[in-house]
């Protein structure tokens, strides 16, 4: 075996370092796609649901939200949800199963740790933070709007 | 059969939204974590310039169901919220609106941490 390369075969490893990560990030849209656009089909099928049951304007949202959650924490407990995540990535993340799922995997995990500052607190390890720029946003954008809606209009 | 475009416009717009949070995670290394920090504030900004609703018009659950969606409810609450309690209703709308996914979300995960064992990740 010589360890030199032809050129063409120089050649043919650029290309293929050139093409490989590109088919793989091409491939993890794709899993991306299907499995969070798959996710909003079953919210909108349970958004549907709540029509037919006759709920209002403000509650059908609401029950599409809590089964939602309620299936994403229940995926997580069974072990299924990380399955999904490992081969949907983002697909799974960016639902709002996944944010069910990042308050369920740590609390089960960190439960060995005590009721309180183990389960307690690591339940909201990652929803914390979203809690905590969230509201304080929605706040900004509700004060923008006052102050907007006061002095402008 | 509006049924039906109704699901296939969920499907492609959701499914879009999380491509963007794929091409994120696969181009800057951003935890899931901030992943989903960025599209709750991503989602309160885009619904305070006017921008979300329209998608929410469009898409329905395709919308709503990704955090983006999360983002929207928050803001949509305080932006009606003000509308009937003036300001301090910037401050109590995003939270009573999203109060049950919130609420939901602890207790399931309380329950499903009480019920569950910790398992090896696969």
């Amino acid at each position: 075996m010589s360890e030199s390369k032809t050129p063409q075969e120089k050649h043919y490893e650029t290309i293929v370092n050139e093409l490989t990560p590109n088919s793989r990030h091409l491939r993890g849209c794709v899993r991306a796609f299907w499995v969070g656009g798959l996710i909003c089909v079953i919210g909108q099928a349970l958004t549907m649901l709540a029509q037919t049951l006759e709920l209002g304007e403000l509650t059908a949202p609401m029950f599409t939200s809590c089964a939602l959650i309620f299936l994403g924490t229940t995926l997580t407990g069974i072990g299924v949800y990380d399955r999904i995540g490992k081969y949907a990535g983002a697909g799974s993340v960016v639902p709002i199963t996944g944010f069910a799922n990042s308050v369920a995997a740590p609390a089960i995990e960190f439960r060995r740790e005590g009721m309180v500052l183990g389960l307690g607190a690591k339940l909201f390890q990652i929803a914390g933070p979203v809690l905590t720029y969230g509201i304080s946003s929605s706040i900004i954008v509700g004060v923008i709007y006052w102050a907007v809606k006061e002095w402008l209009l | 059969m509006e049924v039906f475009w109704d699901f296939v416009k969920a499907f492609v717009v959701g499914g879009l939204i999380c491509v963007i949070g794929q091409v994120l995670i696969q181009t800057t290394k951003l935890t899931n974590a901030r992943i989903l920090v960025l599209f709750v504030t991503a989602g309160v900004v885009l619904t305070g310039l006017g921008l979300y609703k329209p998608l929410v018009d469009f898409a329905g659950a395709g919308a709503t169901v990704p955090l983006t969606g999360f983002g929207y409810s928050l803001a949509m609450g305080a932006i009606e919220a003000v509308n009937s309690y003036g300001i301090l209703g910037a401050l109590a709308g995003g939270v009573t609106r999203t109060a049950a996914g919130i609420a939901s979300a602890v207790f399931f995960g309380l329950l499903n941490a009480l019920i569950f064992k910790p398992r090896a990740k696969p």
